[in-house]
């Protein structure tokens, strides 16, 4: 038999990948086996019917500018020995959050939020500021102050309830598993990488960032096994020596880091999910992509993001009846960002995404899903475009995904997009020498889940 | 090596670590942490560094010595005596 690796990592999404690179780096002897057939995972890409797709990049929140010594992306930069340039990140034109009757307009300058605020609630900006302030000094990862209830906090900061609608919304959509409220720590997280840094994308998406990933750790050493998916992890004496693979073959290892998330973790363990007690994340999507025979700016799009909600109050909770709910939505051109020396994505691109049940999706015979796929591709449009111009006229192409998509290629329970409410912030488990890291450790995103991969890695596998 | 090797081989791996600081105006005397944006992730890459490229093992509750430059030298000068540059 094989000697036994340094480290195995299971899963090759942002996470897994970051670690693995971390490690290669530092003469580890490490692999990641992945399921799937290929890299990504919650943040993959595809081909179909002739076109390049991604799966989720609407945005790499957490920009940064080249130079800057600070945030999470000039850190990851600096750990993973990358350049700036290599993600090729260019900046959002400018989203928005759309109420009923109030929009407000934000970018990657602080300010223009300021000032919509001035604009829209004149009584609310010294509460904003004190809100921001508050933000910037949250710098606690135990688990106490963490979950702290965001929505708590924001009723003693602000007396316009529908202005704190309107924060949560982007805020919440982009990486809250709570249902309804959302923790302290995530919220001043997320406030951080969308408000006071923000939007950037490179042109080629999320391809060129994995490429980068997957082309380093190879560099370094690192293995990466594709179509090898952990059915078990074996422990004798409360450690871990390694995994048994579904094709039932056996790898050994010192310490395993897992990014498959909490419960699936545990599976893995051989922990049934009464004895687990925890629930896996109810949160997950819908998301319909539209390709356009012209740009979205020939049709008045020109927001990079539109976050749109159609009623003071937002709601965010799957459906409890049906198989989405679009009183709220995200609209995402990524063609609205600016890049280098004028270039473009060659067509136009609209993404709309939307809340969805993940038991009603799956529940679905094979003719009735996809059915209700053609239907809520309308329905999911037809609530968009009360917010955006409409676009449908110019589809040249649509395609679309749904929680059972997401399940089916990345495993995760409900096909769940930003895990279990509940985070493992220390990344421990039962055993001593296996570790989370990823979505259900605590940061979420593209530049989070690369922190958490990096910072799991150096505590636990480096030190 | 001698103290004064030692001292180009930490500006190195600083200059790896974070390639936009200028080190050009490094006080040996205050900490790195006032002068540089160095995070506890940046010192782990100081210690690992010296590990993967020299062998030298620093125990984590001697992390510490890496504070500034002179601290640094001096607690490196006796452990990286007998190792060429
Ligand atoms: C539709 C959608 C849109 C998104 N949009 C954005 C966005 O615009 N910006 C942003 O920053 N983030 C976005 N995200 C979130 C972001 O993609 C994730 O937070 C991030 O990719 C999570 O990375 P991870 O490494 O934690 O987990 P994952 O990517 O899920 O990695 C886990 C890996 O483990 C593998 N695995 C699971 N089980 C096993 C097993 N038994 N054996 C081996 N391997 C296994 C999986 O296949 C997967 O590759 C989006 C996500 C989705 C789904």
């Amino acid at each position: 038999m094989a000697e036994a690796y340094d480290t195995l990592i299971i899963g090759a999404g942002m996470s897994g990948l970051a670690a693995g690179i971390r490690l290669a780096y530092y003469d580890q002897s490490v692999a990641i086996v992945e399921k799937h057939k290929t890299i990504g995972g919650l943040n993959s890409f595809y081909r179909a019917g002739g076109r390049d797709y991604d799966v989720g990049l609407h945005a790499v929140t957490n920009f940064t500018p080249k130079g800057a010594k600070k945030g999470p992306l000039s850190r990851l930069l600096r750990q993973l020995r990358f350049q700036w340039e290599d993600f090729a990140l260019a900046q959002q034109q400018q989203s928005r959050i759309a109420f009923p009757g109030v929009h407000l307009a934000f970018s990657n300058d602080i300010r223009l939020l300021e000032s919509e605020i001035a604009r829209c609630f004149p009584h609310q900006i010294d509460a904003f500021s004190n809100l921001r302030s508050q933000v910037l000094d949250y710098d606690d990862l135990d688990q106490a102050s963490f979950e702290i209830s965001t929505r708590k906090v924001l009723g003693q900061i602000f007396s316009e309830p529908m202005l704190i609608e309107m924060l949560l919304c982007p805020l919440m959509w982009y990486g809250n598993a709570r249902v309804h409220d959302m923790d302290w720590g995530q919220f001043c997280i997320m406030f951080r990488s969308i408000f006071l840094e923000g939007f950037a994308r490179p042109l080629r998406g999320v391809r060129l960032i994995l490429k980068h990933l997957v082309k380093k750790f190879r560099s370094l050493g690192g293995q990466l096994l594709l179509r090898h998916g952990v059915e078990k992890i074996v422990s004798e004496n409360g450690r871990a020596v390694g995994v048994i693979l579904e094709d039932g073959r056996e790898i050994q290892a010192k310490r395993i880091l897992s990014s498959a998330g909490w419960v699936e973790t545990q599976r893995m363990l051989g922990n049934q999910d009464e004895v687990v007690g925890d629930e896996a994340g109810q949160l997950t999507f819908i998301e319909t992509i539209t390709t356009l025979n012209c740009q979205p700016s020939q049709l008045g799009l020109n927001d990079t993001i539109v976050f749109y909600n159609d009623s003071d109050r937002f709601h965010w909770q799957p459906p409890q009846h049906e198989l989405c709910d679009l009183r709220t939505g995200v609209v995402c051109s990524p063609n609205n960002y600016l890049y280098d020396d004028a270039q473009q994505l060659p067509e136009g691109v609209v993404r709309i995404t939307s809340i969805a049940n993940f038991e009603k999706w799956n529940g679905l015979n094979e003719a009735d899903y996809r059915r209700e796929k053609l239907l809520w591709y309308d329905r999911s449009s037809d609530s968009a475009v009360r917010f955006v111009p409409e676009f449908r006229h110019h589809a040249i192409d649509t395609d679309m995904f749904t929680p059972k998509t997401i399940k089916r290629f990345t495993w995760h329970d409900n096909g769940a997009v930003y895990g279990a409410p509940q985070k493992r912030l220390d990344g421990r488990t039962q055993l001593e020498n296996v570790f989370v890291c990823g979505t259900d450790q605590g940061f979420v995103g593209i530049v989070g889940a690369i922190i958490s991969g990096i910072s799991i890695a150096n505590q636990y596998c480096l030190k | 090596m001698a103290p004064e090797e030692i001292r180009e081989v930490i500006i190195e791996i600083l200059g790896d670590i974070a390639p936009d600081e200028d080190l050009g105006t490094l006080d040996d005397a205050i900490a790195f942490r006032e002068q540089l944006e160095l995070d506890s992730m940046d010192f782990l890459d100081i210690v690992m560094e010296l590990r993967k490229r020299y062998r030298v093992q620093i125990p984590e509750d001697e992390y510490v010595q890496l504070a500034s430059m002179n601290s640094t030298v001096s607690y490196l000068t006796p452990k990286m005596a007998t190792i060429a540059k």
